[in-house]
């Protein structure tokens, strides 16, 4: 019965989709998709990829009871 | 050990570029994306324990990085909302497949939506999110979504019409010259 449901749901979504006129042969879509695929494409910058770093080993640090002073 | 921190970031990771062309749509400036990517991760991380494992991460980051836009936005006021729209800027990569003319055209129609609208046809056309994903990244119905993705395609096709009209027409430049902001 649930899954019942869930598969109308889904079936409804991909029919919304499929009219929805941003599919893959779509003008619009495929150029939103060129634009947020172009910044996409230009990477982390570096300062996001530290935090998440540093973020990272100060969970760690505390999970493992060595609250390490490292200056940060 | 414990796998499940690193799991988290690995996940946070991966979603990291689509998450900032969202920003990037949002706010328009890059520098202003990524400070508010950055503002995300470290809310995101604050809360990861509310985060479960296994469920959808990446619309979990976009329903967040979203919230914080808003609500700086409502702090703020004008500050952050100077832009004039999604993709303003020059783009360090450019989108090959298209002339630069041609995108140009179609970065400033998108700038031309209604927020609501812009964001919506992004969701859906771009980031790949279902209707219901974006409904619950946007806290609205799905049926609002939908229409709010078919208004935003209508509006987008009619002024690309009439931007390419433009071209052959004598007045281009002034035609061009009204479109700075974001109409309402």
């Amino acid at each position: 019965m649930k899954d019942k449901l869930v598969t109308q749901q889904r079936t409804r979504t991909q029919a919304g989709r499929a009219d929805d006129g941003l599919g893959p042969n779509t003008d619009i879509g495929n150029r939103l998709r060129a634009l947020y695929g172009a910044v996409q494409e230009e990477g982390v910058p570096a300062q996001l990829l530290d935090l998440l770093e540093k973020l990272d080993s100060a969970e760690q640090a505390q999970k493992n009871g060595t609250a390490t002073r490292d200056g940060e | 050990m414990s796998a499940e921190p690193t799991s988290f970031k690995r996940e946070m990771l991966a979603t990291l570029p689509s998450l900032r062309a969202f920003a990037v749509s949002l706010t328009g400036k890059h520098d202003k994306a990524d400070d508010l990517v950055q503002d995300t991760v470290m809310k995101a991380w604050a809360k990861q324990t509310s985060f479960e494992m296994g469920t959808n991460i990446k619309a979990w980051l976009f329903t967040i990085l979203r919230n914080e836009f808003y609500s700086q936005m409502r702090k703020r006021g004008r500050e952050v909302q100077d832009s004039d729209g999604a993709f303003t800027e020059r783009l360090s990569v450019h989108p090959s497949q298209y002339g630069s003319m041609d995108m140009q055209d179609f970065k400033k129609a998108l700038s031309q939506l209604p927020d609501d609208q812009r964001e919506a046809v992004i969701l859906i056309g771009a980031s790949g999110f279902s209707y219901e994903e974006a409904a619950d990244i946007c806290d609205c119905a799905v049926g609002t979504m939908k229409s709010r993705v078919s208004r935003a395609r209508t509006r987008l096709q009619d002024l690309l019409k009439i931007s390419g009209e433009a071209d052959y027409g004598p007045d281009a430049v002034s035609a061009q010259v009204t479109t700075s902001n974001h109409s309402f």
